[in-house]
Protein backbone atom coordinates (compact mmCIF):
# COMPACT_ATOMS: atom_id res chain seq x y z
CA UNK A 1 0.00 0.00 0.00
CA UNK A 2 1.25 3.35 0.91
CA UNK A 3 3.23 2.56 3.48
CA UNK A 4 5.56 0.77 0.92
CA UNK A 5 5.90 3.53 -1.13
CA UNK A 6 7.42 5.78 1.03
CA UNK A 7 9.72 2.58 2.00
CA UNK A 8 8.47 2.58 5.82
CA UNK A 9 8.39 -0.40 7.70
CA UNK A 10 4.61 -2.04 7.87
CA UNK A 11 3.50 -1.94 11.44
CA UNK A 12 2.49 -4.64 13.17
CA UNK A 13 0.90 -6.21 16.56
CA UNK A 14 1.65 -9.17 18.61
CA UNK A 15 -1.05 -11.43 19.53
CA UNK A 16 -1.68 -14.84 21.27
CA UNK A 17 -3.44 -17.82 19.90
CA UNK A 18 -4.66 -19.52 22.96
CA UNK A 19 -5.74 -23.00 22.33
CA UNK A 20 -8.51 -24.05 24.25
CA UNK A 21 -10.34 -28.00 24.12
CA UNK A 22 -11.51 -30.88 25.57
CA UNK A 23 -8.52 -32.23 27.79
CA UNK A 24 -9.55 -35.08 28.99
CA UNK A 25 -10.97 -35.72 25.96
CA UNK A 26 -7.13 -35.40 23.93
CA UNK A 27 -5.89 -37.35 27.14
CA UNK A 28 -8.09 -40.31 25.96
CA UNK A 29 -7.58 -40.30 22.37
CA UNK A 30 -6.12 -43.62 20.46
CA UNK A 31 -2.61 -43.69 19.43
CA UNK A 32 -3.23 -42.37 15.48
CA UNK A 33 -5.72 -39.77 16.82
CA UNK A 34 -2.49 -38.21 18.82
CA UNK A 35 0.06 -38.83 15.95
CA UNK A 36 -2.22 -36.79 13.83
CA UNK A 37 -2.80 -33.91 15.60
CA UNK A 38 1.52 -33.61 16.53
CA UNK A 39 1.56 -34.21 12.90
CA UNK A 40 -0.90 -31.42 11.97
CA UNK A 41 0.80 -29.01 14.42
CA UNK A 42 4.52 -29.98 13.08
CA UNK A 43 3.00 -28.24 9.62
CA UNK A 44 0.74 -25.56 11.36
CA UNK A 45 4.22 -24.29 13.20
CA UNK A 46 6.56 -24.77 9.95
CA UNK A 47 3.86 -23.19 7.95
CA UNK A 48 3.60 -19.54 10.84
CA UNK A 49 7.65 -19.68 10.64
CA UNK A 50 7.80 -19.89 6.87
CA UNK A 51 5.64 -17.06 6.65
CA UNK A 52 7.74 -14.77 9.32
CA UNK A 53 4.92 -14.13 11.81
CA UNK A 54 6.34 -16.40 14.17
CA UNK A 55 7.12 -15.42 17.84
CA UNK A 56 6.68 -18.13 20.40
CA UNK A 57 4.68 -21.59 21.06
CA UNK A 58 4.14 -24.19 23.40
CA UNK A 59 2.24 -27.03 24.58
CA UNK A 60 1.14 -26.70 28.44
CA UNK A 61 0.96 -30.06 30.65
CA UNK A 62 -2.61 -31.02 31.34
CA UNK A 63 -4.43 -28.85 34.15
CA UNK A 64 -4.09 -31.36 37.08
CA UNK A 65 0.21 -30.96 37.28
CA UNK A 66 -1.04 -27.09 37.40
CA UNK A 67 -1.18 -25.14 40.42
CA UNK A 68 -2.75 -21.80 41.43
CA UNK A 69 -1.50 -19.10 43.46
CA UNK A 70 -3.56 -16.58 45.26
CA UNK A 71 -2.20 -13.90 47.96
CA UNK A 72 -4.85 -12.23 49.64
CA UNK A 73 -4.09 -10.26 53.42
CA UNK A 74 -0.59 -11.15 53.68
CA UNK A 75 -1.37 -14.71 53.13
CA UNK A 76 -0.52 -17.19 50.29
CA UNK A 77 -2.50 -19.42 48.89
CA UNK A 78 -1.63 -22.41 47.12
CA UNK A 79 -4.14 -25.12 45.60
CA UNK A 80 -3.26 -28.05 43.61
CA UNK A 81 -4.95 -27.71 40.05
CA UNK A 82 -6.24 -25.17 37.65
CA UNK A 83 -7.30 -21.28 37.60
CA UNK A 84 -11.04 -22.66 37.10
CA UNK A 85 -12.79 -25.60 36.02
CA UNK A 86 -13.89 -24.77 32.83
CA UNK A 87 -15.57 -26.94 30.09
CA UNK A 88 -12.46 -27.07 27.51
CA UNK A 89 -9.06 -26.08 29.62
CA UNK A 90 -6.08 -23.77 27.82
CA UNK A 91 -3.87 -26.31 25.91
CA UNK A 92 -1.13 -24.38 24.96
CA UNK A 93 -0.29 -21.09 22.65
CA UNK A 94 0.71 -19.76 19.68
CA UNK A 95 2.71 -15.92 19.97
CA UNK A 96 2.50 -14.18 15.70
CA UNK A 97 3.35 -11.13 14.71
CA UNK A 98 0.97 -9.75 12.07
CA UNK A 99 -0.03 -6.52 10.53
CA UNK A 100 -3.84 -6.85 11.84
CA UNK A 101 -6.54 -8.53 13.11
CA UNK A 102 -7.66 -9.93 10.43
CA UNK A 103 -4.12 -12.05 9.73
CA UNK A 104 -4.05 -13.11 13.12
CA UNK A 105 -7.62 -14.77 12.76
CA UNK A 106 -6.65 -16.30 9.69
CA UNK A 107 -3.72 -17.95 11.69
CA UNK A 108 -5.71 -19.11 14.55
CA UNK A 109 -8.64 -20.55 11.97
CA UNK A 110 -5.93 -22.41 10.46
CA UNK A 111 -4.24 -24.01 13.64
CA UNK A 112 -5.64 -27.61 14.32
CA UNK A 113 -6.89 -26.53 17.85
CA UNK A 114 -9.39 -24.44 16.09
CA UNK A 115 -11.61 -27.70 14.71
CA UNK A 116 -11.42 -29.14 18.07
CA UNK A 117 -12.11 -26.92 20.33
CA UNK A 118 -11.68 -22.78 20.20
CA UNK A 119 -8.94 -20.55 19.55
CA UNK A 120 -8.81 -17.12 21.86
CA UNK A 121 -6.98 -14.11 20.01
CA UNK A 122 -5.79 -11.25 21.89
CA UNK A 123 -3.54 -9.10 21.75
CA UNK A 124 -0.64 -7.82 23.86
CA UNK A 125 -0.23 -4.98 25.15
CA UNK A 126 2.38 -3.01 24.35
CA UNK A 127 4.50 -0.88 26.84
CA UNK B 1 -21.59 43.06 15.68
CA UNK B 2 -18.99 39.86 15.88
CA UNK B 3 -21.77 37.58 14.98
CA UNK B 4 -22.47 38.90 11.54
CA UNK B 5 -19.04 38.55 11.06
CA UNK B 6 -19.04 35.18 12.16
CA UNK B 7 -21.78 33.85 9.85
CA UNK B 8 -19.77 33.58 6.52
CA UNK B 9 -17.06 31.11 8.03
CA UNK B 10 -19.97 29.56 10.38
CA UNK B 11 -21.49 28.82 6.99
CA UNK B 12 -18.50 27.52 5.12
CA UNK B 13 -17.34 25.34 8.48
CA UNK B 14 -21.09 23.81 8.39
CA UNK B 15 -20.67 23.18 4.56
CA UNK B 16 -17.70 21.25 4.79
CA UNK B 17 -19.20 19.02 7.75
CA UNK B 18 -22.35 18.47 6.23
CA UNK B 19 -20.29 17.72 3.13
CA UNK B 20 -17.04 16.02 4.44
CA UNK B 21 -17.24 14.82 7.71
CA UNK B 22 -17.02 11.60 7.14
CA UNK B 23 -15.01 11.54 5.02
CA UNK B 24 -12.20 13.53 7.14
CA UNK B 25 -13.00 10.75 10.10
CA UNK B 26 -12.41 7.92 7.60
CA UNK B 27 -9.11 9.30 6.55
CA UNK B 28 -7.73 10.45 9.98
CA UNK B 29 -9.35 6.96 11.81
CA UNK B 30 -7.65 4.52 8.65
CA UNK B 31 -4.34 6.20 9.34
CA UNK B 32 -4.41 5.76 13.04
CA UNK B 33 -7.20 3.09 13.61
CA UNK B 34 -8.20 5.47 16.51
CA UNK B 35 -11.39 6.25 15.76
CA UNK B 36 -12.63 8.25 18.91
CA UNK B 37 -9.16 10.28 18.60
CA UNK B 38 -9.78 11.00 15.28
CA UNK B 39 -13.57 12.44 16.15
CA UNK B 40 -12.12 14.20 18.62
CA UNK B 41 -9.66 16.16 16.92
CA UNK B 42 -11.94 16.82 14.24
CA UNK B 43 -14.26 18.43 16.63
CA UNK B 44 -11.43 20.60 18.15
CA UNK B 45 -10.23 21.45 14.48
CA UNK B 46 -14.16 22.52 13.67
CA UNK B 47 -14.03 24.82 16.74
CA UNK B 48 -10.22 25.96 15.90
CA UNK B 49 -11.92 27.14 12.36
CA UNK B 50 -14.77 29.05 14.10
CA UNK B 51 -12.39 30.75 16.15
CA UNK B 52 -10.15 31.52 13.80
CA UNK B 53 -11.66 31.92 9.83
CA UNK B 54 -13.51 35.16 10.87
CA UNK B 55 -10.26 37.07 11.24
CA UNK B 56 -8.03 35.37 9.28
CA UNK B 57 -10.20 34.57 6.08
CA UNK B 58 -12.09 31.19 4.87
CA UNK B 59 -9.00 28.87 3.76
CA UNK B 60 -8.76 28.18 0.04
CA UNK B 61 -9.31 24.12 0.70
CA UNK B 62 -11.37 24.32 4.19
CA UNK B 63 -11.38 20.50 3.94
CA UNK B 64 -7.15 20.62 3.78
CA UNK B 65 -7.17 23.27 6.56
CA UNK B 66 -9.23 21.09 9.03
CA UNK B 67 -7.06 18.20 7.93
CA UNK B 68 -3.77 19.97 8.95
CA UNK B 69 -5.29 20.97 12.37
CA UNK B 70 -6.51 17.72 13.47
CA UNK B 71 -3.71 15.81 12.56
CA UNK B 72 -1.37 18.66 14.65
CA UNK B 73 -4.30 17.92 18.00
CA UNK B 74 -3.80 14.05 16.87
CA UNK B 75 0.47 14.22 17.79
CA UNK B 76 -0.24 16.55 20.51
CA UNK B 77 -2.80 13.50 21.88
CA UNK B 78 -0.64 11.00 21.24
CA UNK B 79 2.48 12.49 22.68
CA UNK B 80 0.32 13.34 25.92
CA UNK B 81 -0.35 9.28 25.86
CA UNK B 82 3.09 8.85 25.51
CA UNK B 83 2.76 6.27 23.09
CA UNK B 84 3.30 8.35 20.00
CA UNK B 85 6.27 6.54 18.12
CA UNK B 86 3.56 4.30 16.38
CA UNK B 87 1.30 7.36 15.67
CA UNK B 88 4.25 9.89 14.95
CA UNK B 89 5.20 7.75 12.04
CA UNK B 90 1.71 7.37 10.59
CA UNK B 91 0.74 10.78 11.37
CA UNK B 92 4.28 12.06 9.04
CA UNK B 93 3.02 10.02 6.36
CA UNK B 94 -0.29 11.87 5.89
CA UNK B 95 1.45 14.94 6.18
CA UNK B 96 3.31 13.96 3.28
CA UNK B 97 0.66 12.48 1.55
CA UNK B 98 -2.05 15.24 2.30
CA UNK B 99 1.35 17.67 0.64
CA UNK B 100 1.08 15.57 -2.54
CA UNK B 101 -2.70 15.93 -2.47
CA UNK B 102 -2.16 19.68 -2.10
CA UNK B 103 0.57 20.03 -4.63
CA UNK B 104 -1.71 17.63 -7.61
CA UNK B 105 -5.19 19.27 -6.79
CA UNK B 106 -6.13 16.10 -5.52
CA UNK B 107 -8.93 14.79 -3.51
CA UNK B 108 -8.40 13.86 -0.08
CA UNK B 109 -9.22 9.87 -0.40
CA UNK B 110 -12.33 8.67 0.63
CA UNK B 111 -11.95 5.68 2.92
CA UNK B 112 -15.73 5.77 4.48
CA UNK B 113 -16.09 2.39 3.06
CA UNK B 114 -12.77 1.39 4.79
CA UNK B 115 -14.47 3.23 7.98
CA UNK B 116 -18.09 1.18 7.58
CA UNK B 117 -15.88 -2.08 7.57
CA UNK B 118 -14.01 -1.49 10.44
CA UNK B 119 -17.16 -1.04 12.22
CA UNK B 120 -19.07 -4.12 10.93
CA UNK B 121 -16.17 -6.46 11.93
CA UNK B 122 -17.09 -9.68 13.11
CA UNK B 123 -15.17 -8.57 15.88
CA UNK B 124 -17.42 -6.07 16.86
CA UNK B 125 -20.65 -6.59 18.44
CA UNK B 126 -23.09 -6.71 15.75
CA UNK B 127 -25.91 -4.34 17.65
CA UNK B 128 -23.21 -1.45 18.04
CA UNK B 129 -22.33 -1.68 14.48
CA UNK B 130 -25.49 0.69 12.92
CA UNK B 131 -24.66 3.17 15.30
CA UNK B 132 -20.97 3.33 15.35
CA UNK B 133 -21.49 3.71 11.45
CA UNK B 134 -24.74 6.65 11.66
CA UNK B 135 -22.39 8.49 14.11
CA UNK B 136 -19.05 8.17 12.66
CA UNK B 137 -19.49 8.26 8.52
CA UNK B 138 -22.40 10.76 9.44
CA UNK B 139 -21.97 12.36 12.56
CA UNK B 140 -24.88 11.79 14.62
CA UNK B 141 -24.51 12.17 18.26
CA UNK B 142 -24.81 9.20 20.71
CA UNK B 143 -28.39 11.00 21.93
CA UNK B 144 -29.99 11.20 18.73
CA UNK B 145 -28.50 7.48 18.00
CA UNK B 146 -29.93 6.09 21.08
CA UNK B 147 -33.19 7.82 20.65
CA UNK B 148 -33.91 5.99 17.73
CA UNK B 149 -32.75 2.41 18.81
CA UNK B 150 -34.44 3.08 22.06
CA UNK B 151 -31.62 2.81 24.43
CA UNK B 152 -30.65 5.20 27.30
CA UNK B 153 -28.25 7.97 25.88
CA UNK B 154 -25.35 6.89 28.62
CA UNK B 155 -25.70 3.30 27.29
CA UNK B 156 -25.03 3.84 23.64
CA UNK B 157 -22.36 6.60 24.68
CA UNK B 158 -20.81 3.70 26.72
CA UNK B 159 -20.90 1.05 24.24
CA UNK B 160 -19.90 3.24 21.32
CA UNK B 161 -16.78 4.07 23.36
CA UNK B 162 -15.99 0.12 24.39
CA UNK B 163 -16.64 -0.59 20.52
CA UNK B 164 -14.06 2.54 19.18
CA UNK B 165 -11.61 1.20 21.62
CA UNK B 166 -12.43 -2.30 20.38
CA UNK B 167 -10.88 -1.36 17.02
CA UNK B 168 -7.56 0.19 17.99
CA UNK B 169 -7.01 -2.16 20.89
CA UNK B 170 -7.27 -5.60 18.75
CA UNK B 171 -6.04 -3.95 15.31
CA UNK B 172 -9.10 -4.32 13.80
CA UNK B 173 -7.94 -3.65 9.73
CA UNK B 174 -9.10 -0.75 7.32
CA UNK B 175 -9.20 -2.48 4.36
CA UNK B 176 -11.28 -3.97 1.98
CA UNK B 177 -11.51 -7.57 2.70
CA UNK B 178 -10.03 -10.29 0.87
CA UNK B 179 -12.13 -11.19 -1.73
CA UNK B 180 -13.12 -14.58 -0.18
CA UNK B 181 -14.02 -12.72 2.68
CA UNK B 182 -15.80 -9.87 1.26
CA UNK B 183 -19.04 -11.11 0.55
CA UNK B 184 -19.73 -12.04 4.19
CA UNK B 185 -17.79 -8.68 5.43
CA UNK B 186 -20.24 -6.63 2.91
CA UNK B 187 -23.10 -8.51 3.81
CA UNK B 188 -22.62 -7.26 7.95
CA UNK B 189 -21.92 -3.60 6.13
CA UNK B 190 -25.37 -3.97 4.29
CA UNK B 191 -27.12 -5.26 7.55
CA UNK B 192 -25.96 -2.42 9.21
CA UNK B 193 -27.03 0.37 6.98
CA UNK B 194 -30.39 -2.08 6.54
CA UNK B 195 -30.76 -1.62 10.61
CA UNK B 196 -30.47 2.32 10.61
CA UNK B 197 -33.27 2.02 7.58
CA UNK B 198 -35.55 -0.39 9.54
CA UNK B 199 -35.22 2.22 12.59
CA UNK B 200 -36.35 4.75 10.27
CA UNK B 201 -39.16 2.53 8.70
CA UNK B 202 -40.37 2.23 12.03
CA UNK B 203 -41.78 5.63 12.01
CA UNK B 204 -43.75 5.36 8.60
CA UNK B 205 -45.81 8.65 8.99
CA UNK B 206 -41.79 10.56 9.77
CA UNK B 207 -43.87 11.85 12.40
CA UNK B 208 -40.70 11.88 14.32
CA UNK B 209 -37.78 13.89 12.31
CA UNK B 210 -35.49 11.79 14.02
CA UNK B 211 -36.40 8.24 12.93
CA UNK B 212 -37.38 9.84 9.17
CA UNK B 213 -34.50 11.29 8.86
CA UNK B 214 -32.51 8.08 9.86
CA UNK B 215 -33.83 6.07 6.71
CA UNK B 216 -33.29 9.19 4.38
CA UNK B 217 -29.46 8.41 6.02
CA UNK B 218 -29.49 4.98 5.29
CA UNK B 219 -30.20 5.24 1.84
CA UNK B 220 -27.65 7.86 1.57
CA UNK B 221 -25.13 5.43 3.01
CA UNK B 222 -26.61 2.53 0.61
CA UNK B 223 -25.84 4.67 -2.59
CA UNK B 224 -22.51 5.82 -1.14
CA UNK B 225 -21.86 1.49 -0.91
CA UNK B 226 -23.48 1.10 -4.16
CA UNK B 227 -21.26 3.55 -5.67
CA UNK B 228 -17.76 2.59 -4.62
CA UNK B 229 -18.70 -1.22 -4.79
CA UNK B 230 -20.92 -0.86 -8.23
CA UNK B 231 -20.07 -4.31 -9.25
CA UNK B 232 -21.22 -5.97 -5.81
CA UNK B 233 -25.15 -7.26 -6.70
CA UNK B 234 -26.20 -7.45 -2.82
CA UNK B 235 -25.24 -4.18 -2.29
CA UNK B 236 -27.29 -2.81 -5.30
CA UNK B 237 -30.07 -4.93 -4.01
CA UNK B 238 -29.81 -3.53 -0.75
CA UNK B 239 -30.46 0.20 -2.40
CA UNK B 240 -33.37 -1.23 -4.72
CA UNK B 241 -35.30 -2.31 -1.24
CA UNK B 242 -34.88 0.63 0.28
CA UNK B 243 -36.08 3.03 -2.57
CA UNK B 244 -38.78 0.62 -3.20
CA UNK B 245 -39.60 0.92 0.56
CA UNK B 246 -39.01 4.82 0.37
CA UNK B 247 -41.37 5.32 -2.76
CA UNK B 248 -44.46 4.07 -1.02
CA UNK B 249 -44.08 6.43 2.06
CA UNK B 250 -46.49 8.47 1.01
CA UNK B 251 -49.22 5.55 0.41
CA UNK B 252 -48.71 4.60 3.93
CA UNK B 253 -50.99 6.83 5.68
CA UNK B 254 -54.23 8.79 4.39
CA UNK B 255 -55.37 12.24 4.36
CA UNK B 256 -56.62 11.34 8.10
CA UNK B 257 -53.48 9.87 8.91
CA UNK B 258 -55.04 6.56 8.94
CA UNK B 259 -53.27 3.49 8.31
CA UNK B 260 -53.12 2.13 4.52
CA UNK B 261 -51.69 -1.42 4.06
CA UNK B 262 -50.73 -1.78 0.08
CA UNK B 263 -53.22 -3.56 -1.06
CA UNK B 264 -55.40 -0.95 -0.28
CA UNK B 265 -52.62 1.58 -1.63
CA UNK B 266 -53.58 4.07 -4.44
CA UNK B 267 -50.36 3.40 -7.01
CA UNK B 268 -50.36 6.75 -8.18
CA UNK B 269 -49.42 7.93 -4.81
CA UNK B 270 -46.32 6.08 -4.99
CA UNK B 271 -42.91 7.51 -6.35
CA UNK B 272 -42.62 6.75 -9.70
CA UNK B 273 -38.80 7.71 -9.75
CA UNK B 274 -37.81 6.31 -7.14
CA UNK B 275 -39.18 2.61 -7.78
CA UNK B 276 -37.52 3.30 -11.69
CA UNK B 277 -34.46 3.62 -10.16
CA UNK B 278 -34.67 0.45 -8.04
CA UNK B 279 -36.10 -1.39 -10.79
CA UNK B 280 -33.16 -0.18 -13.01
CA UNK B 281 -30.80 -1.23 -9.90
CA UNK B 282 -32.21 -4.61 -9.54
CA UNK B 283 -31.79 -5.19 -13.14
CA UNK B 284 -28.21 -4.04 -13.50
CA UNK B 285 -27.56 -6.57 -10.17
CA UNK B 286 -29.86 -9.71 -11.63
CA UNK B 287 -27.10 -9.84 -14.31
CA UNK B 288 -24.73 -10.37 -12.32
CA UNK B 289 -25.56 -13.35 -11.65
CA UNK B 290 -25.33 -13.75 -8.03
CA UNK B 291 -28.59 -14.08 -5.85
CA UNK B 292 -28.75 -12.68 -2.16
CA UNK B 293 -31.21 -11.77 0.38
CA UNK B 294 -31.69 -8.38 -0.66
CA UNK B 295 -32.04 -8.54 -4.42
CA UNK B 296 -34.73 -11.07 -3.55
CA UNK B 297 -36.58 -8.65 -1.13
CA UNK B 298 -36.58 -6.07 -3.75
CA UNK B 299 -37.76 -8.61 -6.23
CA UNK B 300 -40.73 -8.83 -3.56
CA UNK B 301 -41.18 -4.76 -3.38
CA UNK B 302 -41.31 -5.28 -7.28
CA UNK B 303 -43.63 -8.14 -7.58
CA UNK B 304 -46.07 -5.96 -5.70
CA UNK B 305 -45.54 -2.74 -7.27
CA UNK B 306 -46.15 -3.99 -10.79
CA UNK B 307 -50.15 -3.18 -9.63
CA UNK B 308 -49.11 0.02 -11.04
CA UNK B 309 -49.22 -1.55 -14.87
CA UNK B 310 -50.90 -4.80 -14.64
CA UNK B 311 -54.14 -4.02 -11.79
CA UNK B 312 -52.25 -7.04 -9.29
CA UNK B 313 -49.73 -8.13 -7.78
CA UNK B 314 -48.14 -10.69 -9.01
CA UNK B 315 -48.38 -13.51 -6.00
CA UNK B 316 -47.48 -16.17 -7.75
CA UNK B 317 -43.41 -14.71 -8.19
CA UNK B 318 -44.21 -13.33 -4.54
CA UNK B 319 -44.78 -17.12 -3.41
CA UNK B 320 -41.35 -18.48 -5.53
CA UNK B 321 -39.06 -15.30 -4.25
CA UNK B 322 -40.10 -16.42 -0.49
CA UNK B 323 -39.47 -19.98 -1.13
CA UNK B 324 -35.75 -19.31 -2.11
CA UNK B 325 -35.46 -16.35 0.76
CA UNK B 326 -36.91 -19.10 3.23
CA UNK B 327 -33.63 -21.37 1.56
CA UNK B 328 -30.92 -18.20 2.69
CA UNK B 329 -32.42 -16.61 6.01
CA UNK B 330 -34.34 -18.66 9.10
CA UNK B 331 -36.72 -15.90 10.09
CA UNK B 332 -40.44 -16.27 10.98
CA UNK B 333 -40.71 -13.14 8.85
CA UNK B 334 -40.13 -14.59 5.86
CA UNK B 335 -42.58 -17.89 6.71
CA UNK B 336 -45.45 -15.65 7.43
CA UNK B 337 -45.42 -13.45 4.20
CA UNK B 338 -44.90 -16.68 2.18
CA UNK B 339 -47.90 -17.70 4.07
CA UNK B 340 -49.84 -15.12 2.93
CA UNK B 341 -48.45 -15.22 -0.51
CA UNK B 342 -49.51 -19.25 -0.58
CA UNK B 343 -52.88 -17.25 0.66
CA UNK B 344 -53.22 -15.72 -2.51
CA UNK B 345 -52.14 -18.49 -4.90
CA UNK B 346 -53.76 -21.30 -3.37
CA UNK B 347 -56.46 -20.12 -1.75
CA UNK B 348 -56.99 -19.16 2.56
CA UNK B 349 -57.15 -22.18 3.82
CA UNK B 350 -53.55 -23.40 2.05
CA UNK B 351 -52.63 -20.17 3.78
CA UNK B 352 -53.52 -21.04 6.91
CA UNK B 353 -51.70 -24.47 6.74
CA UNK B 354 -48.19 -22.76 6.07
CA UNK B 355 -48.99 -20.55 8.52
CA UNK B 356 -49.41 -22.96 11.05
CA UNK B 357 -46.61 -24.97 10.19
CA UNK B 358 -44.50 -22.05 11.79
CA UNK B 359 -46.40 -22.14 15.18
CA UNK B 360 -43.68 -24.21 17.11
CA UNK B 361 -41.54 -21.04 17.08
CA UNK B 362 -41.66 -19.32 20.33
CA UNK B 363 -40.17 -16.00 18.47
CA UNK B 364 -43.57 -15.64 16.74
CA UNK B 365 -45.70 -15.35 20.61
CA UNK B 366 -45.17 -11.75 20.55
CA UNK B 367 -44.74 -10.74 17.08
CA UNK B 368 -47.51 -8.58 16.03
CA UNK B 369 -47.55 -9.32 11.84
CA UNK B 370 -48.12 -13.02 12.64
CA UNK B 371 -51.17 -12.80 14.67
CA UNK B 372 -52.70 -10.23 11.96
CA UNK B 373 -51.51 -12.21 9.45
CA UNK B 374 -53.20 -15.35 10.74
CA UNK B 375 -56.56 -12.82 12.06
CA UNK B 376 -56.59 -12.31 8.28
CA UNK B 377 -56.78 -16.15 7.06
CA UNK B 378 -58.63 -16.75 9.42
CA UNK B 379 -61.34 -14.58 9.15
CA UNK B 380 -61.72 -15.37 4.87
CA UNK B 381 -61.71 -19.33 5.90
CA UNK B 382 -64.69 -17.68 8.11
CA UNK B 383 -63.42 -19.10 11.20
CA UNK B 384 -64.59 -15.57 12.60
CA UNK B 385 -64.24 -16.39 17.15
CA UNK B 386 -60.73 -17.69 16.27
CA UNK B 387 -60.31 -14.48 13.75
CA UNK B 388 -61.47 -11.97 16.30
CA UNK B 389 -58.86 -13.70 18.95
CA UNK B 390 -55.80 -13.36 16.97
CA UNK B 391 -56.90 -9.66 15.93
CA UNK B 392 -57.03 -8.73 20.09
CA UNK B 393 -53.35 -10.73 20.05
CA UNK B 394 -52.42 -8.51 17.10
CA UNK B 395 -53.57 -5.18 18.77
CA UNK B 396 -52.22 -5.98 22.10
CA UNK B 397 -49.13 -6.29 20.61
CA UNK B 398 -49.35 -3.13 17.87
CA UNK B 399 -47.06 -0.01 19.24
CA UNK B 400 -48.23 2.69 16.10
CA UNK B 401 -51.71 3.72 16.84
CA UNK B 402 -52.80 4.25 13.04
CA UNK B 403 -51.79 0.44 12.90
CA UNK B 404 -54.17 -0.11 16.05
CA UNK B 405 -56.79 1.50 14.58
CA UNK B 406 -56.76 -0.23 11.57
CA UNK B 407 -57.13 -3.78 13.08
CA UNK B 408 -59.74 -2.76 15.17
CA UNK B 409 -61.59 -1.76 12.69
CA UNK B 410 -61.34 -5.24 10.98
CA UNK B 411 -62.52 -7.19 13.94
CA UNK B 412 -64.75 -5.45 14.19
CA UNK B 413 -66.00 -5.74 10.37
CA UNK B 414 -66.03 -9.91 11.43
CA UNK B 415 -69.25 -8.77 13.01
CA UNK B 416 -70.56 -12.26 14.20
CA UNK B 417 -70.97 -13.40 18.00
CA UNK B 418 -68.79 -11.76 20.72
Amino acid sequence: MWLGRIGVKEITMKYMLLIYGDEAGMLSASKEAVGQMIAAYGAYTEAVKKAGVYVDSNRLRPTASGTTVRVANGKTEVLDGPYAETKEQLAGYYMIDVPDLDAALSWAARCPGAGHGAIEVRPLWVM
Amino acid sequence: MSREKDQPARAAAEAVARHSYGKLVAFLAARTRDVAGAEDALSDAFAAALADWPSSGIPAIPEAWLMAVARRKMIDAGRRRRNHENAAGHLQLMQEELEAAAASEMQIPDDRLLLMFACAHPAIDPGIRAPMILQTVLGFDAATIASAFLVSPATMGQRLVRAKKKIAQAGIPFRLPERADLRERLAAVLGAIYAAFSEGWSDPAGAEIRRRNLAEEAIWLGRLVASLLPEEPEALGLLALMLHAEARRGARRDSRGEYVPLADQDPPAWNATLIEEAEALLFRASRMGAVGRYQLEAAVQSAHVVRRLTGKSDWAAIERIYDALAMLIDSPVIGINRAIAIAETRGPAAGLTALDALAGDARLADYQPYWAARAGLLARTGAHAAAEEAYERAIGLEADPAVRDFLQQRRAELGGPK
